[in-house]
């Protein structure tokens, strides 16, 4: 501790206090990606710790958010990388485990043609608005949860974490095509619970 | 003509890797007569654009304020 205490830079206290006041969001981000509360509990702790060593750089920072996100992401991406190695990689793409199923669910939403049928895509309006809503991300995490675990990693690495097709591959050992169709059967399961929970008929104007 | 189905991977699939000029061409054929096929390409962009809002410490869960 070779810090002055003099300085008009704030106590180790309030610092802590500064950061915990977005300890939830952080947790709730980390919840999305890794699953598992204690796991996500651990990658925010670190993350916390992280930002408070680097005290000096943020203090300037208007966006700590941002910045914080920033750190927990990469924590997170450590995270996904040792569980890839842990687990077999015949696991990860292993028939079964909902794949049948999704593909059943996604085939019925196209007729004999494989044209749209009964359940088309609606116009979901001003993204900005929709964005803007608490509730809506509560819809996004509730039906983010719908997806398969293999299925929701790959689509966080690629989304959220922003890792390219080919950094994914790597990581998980599995060939381009096995990732775009993660992808595709990802967007598809959330798309398709978006539409039906929030912006399908009767939920209009929220 | 590409069936919407097909449409709905390469909607997906832009959002990974370069189409070629052929598939995106037969796209745009195909978005000139589908306005279901528009909403889902304008579903997929929003799905991306909340994912990064997302990432970027963004989104407006409860118990933040500003
Ligand atoms: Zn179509």
């Amino acid at each position: 501790m070779s810090h002055p205490a003099n300085t008009a830079s704030p106590g180790a206290a309030d610092a802590l206090a500064a950061l915990e006041a977005h300890r939830s969001y952080l947790v709730r981000y980390a919840m999305l990606q890794l699953r598992d509360p204690v796991k996500a509990e651990d990658a925010v702790q670190e993350t916390l710790l992280a930002a408070l060593e680097n005290q000096a750089r943020f203090a300037g920072k208007s966006q700590v958010r941002t910045w914080l996100t920033g750190i927990l992401k990469h924590k997170i991406v450590d995270q996904l990388r040792a569980q890839s190695r842990e687990t077999a990689i015949s696991g990860l793409v292993a028939e079964g485990d909902g794949e049948d199923d999704d593909v059943a669910v996604f085939d019925a939403l196209f007729n004999g043609r494989d044209h749209w049928g009964d359940d088309r895509p609606s116009d979901w309006g001003d993204p900005e608005r929709t964005l803007e809503n608490k509730r809506f991300w509560e819809t996004f995490e509730m039906c983010s949860k719908l997806m398969s675990a293999q299925v929701a990693r790959v689509f966080m690495m690629r989304e959220v974490l922003g890792l390219s097709t080919e950094e994914i591959c790597k990581d998980l050992s599995i060939t381009p095509t096995n990732c775009w169709v993660m992808l595709y059967r990802a967007r598809m399961s959330l798309r398709m619970c978006l539409e039906k929970r929030w912006f399908g008929e009767g939920s209009k104007g929220k | 003509m590409l069936s919407c189905k097909e449409v709905t991977h390469l909607v997906s699939e832009s959002l990974d890797r370069k189409l070629s000029i052929s598939e995106r061409f037969r796209m745009q054929l195909h978005f000139r007569i589908c306005a279901y096929c528009r909403n889902f390409r304008r579903q997929m962009t929003f799905l991306r654009q909340a994912c990064r809002r997302l990432a970027e410490g963004k989104a407006p869960f409860d118990s933040d304020q500003g």
